[in-house]
């Protein structure tokens, strides 16, 4: 830990803390985690450099997640478009998981990492896409179309309030903050 | 992070704009948070097992790693306990009967009472005796554990001097009593109340919703690929599960007049076996406990490892109704046709009524014993003297006797049922074999467990002091014992167990059990003659008379503001006030849902506009 803390600058290290909720040990715990992605003779300017989308998804916390590639296009500021993260990427997608982050940060990214198509809104193509995220990749862990109907019919039925068949931002705030369990199911600590 | 940036120093930019106040505030309030940051980032070092818990929540989802936290908490629970009663009760008594500090005893005599009612021996052990005599003192609390301060006859002092300064025991004993009995009842509520906060006010289950299940269903802490897998399939067998459910809701619905009548009485008698069967059970309690009361004061028996059998026999008597009953209640529910989650509802309801009932009647059993008075047993001190001269003592032996069993069951499963069973499955192909199968770690069954065990020790603390420490050791050992058996043996549970649904099961149930406990320290405190032998509460008729006894000595304003709180005059119109406050929330709550409704209407009706605007728009458009 002492050989991070002085590859961190100090004024940095505070500026980070301010900006995101991690704490001061858990920023430090990602740097170490990050410089390890990175080959040896990058790893001097870690905070610069970025990673490429196969390095990150190799990380554990990442690796058996079925939401994995959504996740580093929602989180990656990479002009190119090839979903690669810096340093400052890694600890966005860190603080948004974070057990410190509030309800309403966390339902806003989770809306954009369910939003499949990326089109603002979750309609039926992208409900359809989550399902068999959740229920896995493979012909026999996919549930049959009328059961995959029956459940979106009752999602909607449950979350749509406008009946517009579609859920927007507002609708799965509003959706998320009543469920109980989400707090405790979106959420990564390294 | 650059907008994040960008949107800081927007602010920044703005407050240069504000007044010195403003500014200071908003300073102090980021070093304030600041402050509060570093102070848990070294707080979070010092949680017990959390990295334990954290590899556990890892590699088997977040329903099994609610157990834990759940161990965890119980862990604190009994620490905080014992440290409440060990420095308000025995700290002092040690302190006096040593000496130290110039501290001196003072010793009421008995008034009142006849010399009969205060003869009591126990059998510490004197003189050479064989090793084994201690082993088996220390398996049922009897011979040289009697007269330590494990048990409540040690305590039999009524005051302890500390240079000018009077510490009056008996009252510290019964409000240390109390305080740990609202110190749990408070925790626990306020443990379940941050789970509970936000599902009050709509109508649907919220456990079992659809989006709860879809858009909180993945537990992104997952790092295990195989956990991951099992994960999906659960998932996968959970949705189906619940769409097969929905299915058979409407086909109940449409049953006809014939079919229902016919399920109805189905139902009604086979509740009628399972009343029958708890019978059963209670009457072999009630008649195990009192044979084994009657043949365990036997000093004349020889064959102590046949004493010792006797003496646990309640105990086993017990584990087998608690092993027994959810496994008829399984197979019975089956013929009554519910659906899959009311069956499973049912169940556990059944069970964890076996298994707090079954220590209501032991005790009730024990009772009727020390005060069964038939031909004139306990006329001078109220109580059967004869054979219970110290009867609290025995009381926390038969609960300390419980809890060691308890320990030594789940040990002895983990090491005889669990091991063996993974190894046979593991090498082993014959075809009965696989079909038993690996062992399921089943949350509901091992949370029924501890939460017997914790029962017991709410129960027996009074009457045992250092109860908690024994507990808080037992469920430290446990922890480790589980894990290792969920490392080594687990196979994924069928329907998966959710984590707020599981939070809010166990603290529902630990709750149902402090209640239960109430009941019989209630009586044992209030109503059944304390014992004149022993304890600190020998001058008084009943433990609970030390509490008017000291009002009496406070000064006369003091006193009438008492009694006054305690009479009907002020009862009643509190009552009738606190009846009219929760009507009036209720109404409001009516209020507020009606509302809520109304505005999803109106929120229909708008997008139903905004569609017709843009139809209208797009016809425009098209003929210009």
């Amino acid at each position: 830990m002492g050989g991070s803390a002085s590859l961190i600058p100090r004024d940095l290290l505070s500026e980070y803390q301010e900006l995101t909720f991690l704490s001061k040990q858990e920023i430090l715990l990602a740097y170490k985690r990050f410089s390890e992605l990175l080959p040896k003779e990058e790893r001097e300017n870690a905070c610069s450099a970025r990673v490429s989308k196969s390095q990150i998804l190799t990380l554990p916390e990442l690796r058996a997640n079925p939401f994995q590639h959504q996740i580093c296009h929602v989180f990656s500021t990479s002009e190119s478009g090839d979903d690669s993260m810096s340093f400052e990427d890694f600890l966005d997608m860190l603080s948004v998981f974070s057990d410190s982050a509030t309800s309403d940060i966390k339902s806003h990214y989770a809306f954009r990492i369910f939003d499949f198509d990326n089109d603002g809104i979750l309609d039926r193509k992208d409900l359809e896409q989550l399902v068999n995220c959740l229920t896995g990749q493979g012909e026999e862990s996919q549930l049959s179309s009328a059961e995959m109907e029956q459940l979106i019919q009752n999602i909607l039925e449950e979350s749509d309030i406008d009946k517009d068949g579609t859920i927007n931002l507002s609708e799965f705030q509003h959706v998320v903050s009543r469920s109980p369990d989400f707090a405790s199911s979106f959420k990564i600590v390294l | 992070m650059a907008e994040k940036r960008r949107i800081r120093d927007f602010q920044q930019a703005d407050t240069e704009h504000l007044s010195k106040w403003k500014k200071w505030r908003r300073t102090s309030s980021k070093s304030l948070k600041k402050a509060l940051g570093e102070v848990k980032g070294l707080s979070s070092y010092l949680v017990l097992w959390r990295h334990d818990i954290h590899s556990i929540e890892g590699k088997f989802g977040t329903g099994i790693q609610s157990y834990f936290s759940f161990l965890r908490f119980l862990v604190l629970l009994n620490f905080i306990i014992f440290i409440l009663m060990f420095s308000f009760v025995t700290l002092p008594t040690i302190i006096s009967k040593y000496g130290i500090f110039n501290s001196t005893i003072a010793y009421i005599s008995p008034k009142n009472i006849d010399d009969t009612c205060t003869i009591y021996k126990p059998s510490g052990n004197k003189g050479l005796v064989y090793f084994y005599t201690y082993l088996k003192d220390l398996l049922s609390g009897t011979g040289f554990l009697e007269v330590t301060s494990l048990f409540y006859g040690y305590y039999s002092i009524d005051a302890v001097w500390i240079s000018i300064m009077s510490y009056n025991l008996p009252l510290a004993y019964l409000l240390a009593t109390f305080a740990y009995l609202t110190l749990s009842s408070l925790w626990i509520i306020k443990r379940s109340v941050e789970g509970f906060k936000q599902n009050l006010v709509h109508d649907a289950d919220p456990f079992q919703s659809y989006c709860n299940k879809v858009f909180a269903g993945w537990d992104f802490c997952i790092t295990d690929p195989s956990a991951a897998r099992l994960k999906h399939r659960s998932l996968q067998y959970e949705l189906q599960t619940d769409l097969q459910e929905e299915k058979l809701k409407q086909k109940i619905a449409e049953r006809k007049m014939g079919e229902k009548l016919r399920i109805y009485t189905l139902r009604i008698f086979i509740n009628i076996i399972v009343i029958a069967i708890l019978s059963g059970c209670f009457y072999s309690i009630y008649r195990v406990t009192v044979f084994s009361q009657e043949n365990s004061s036997d000093t004349g028996n020889v064959n102590s490892q046949v004493n010792l059998l006797v003496q646990y026999l309640p105990s086993m008597v017990i584990t087998l109704a608690n092993f027994i009953g959810p496994l008829i209640f399984a197979f019975l529910i089956r013929f009554e046709d519910y659906t899959p989650a009311f069956e499973i509802k049912l169940t556990l309801l059944r069970c964890v009524f076996v298994r707090l009932a079954n220590i209501g009647v032991l005790l009730f059993s024990l009772w009727s014993q020390i005060a069964g008075c038939g031909s004139d047993k306990c006329k001078p001190c109220g109580y059967n003297y004869k054979l219970y001269p110290c009867w609290e003592s025995d009381v926390g032996q038969e609960m300390y006797k419980l809890m060691i069993f308890d320990f030594i069951v789940i040990l002895a499963v983990a090491l005889f049922a669990d091991f063996p069973r993974k190894l046979l499955v593991t090498h082993c192909s014959w075809k009965l074999v696989q079909w038993f199968g690996h062992k399921e770690f089943e949350i509901s069954d091992n949370v029924l467990e501890i939460i017997y065990g914790q029962t017991i020790c709410w129960i027996g603390t009074f009457f045992s002091p250092l109860l908690p420490a024994i507990a808080t050791i037992k469920y430290f050992i446990i922890f480790y014992v589980k894990k290792i058996v969920l490392i080594h043996t687990r196979k994924p549970a069928a329907r998966p167990i959710r984590a707020s649904s599981s939070n809010f099961f166990f603290l529902v149930v630990l709750l149902i059990g402090l209640l239960l406990a109430f009941i019989p320290l209630g009586f044992s405190i209030a109503r059944i003659p304390s014992s004149k032998a022993c304890g600190p509460f020998r001058n008084y008729n009943t433990s609970w008379e030390v509490i008017p006894d000291t009002i009496l000595q406070f000064p006369t304003g003091l006193q009438q503001i008492l009694f006054g709180i305690a009479s009907e005059a002020f009862a009643v119109p509190f009552f009738v006030i606190l009846c009219i406050i929760m009507f009036y929330v209720i109404a409001l709550a009516r209020a507020h849902k009606r509302v809520v409704e109304q505005l999803r209407e109106q929120l229909v009706l708008e997008s139903r506009d905004k569609m017709f605007l843009i139809r209208k728009i797009a016809e425009a458009q098209r003929y210009p």
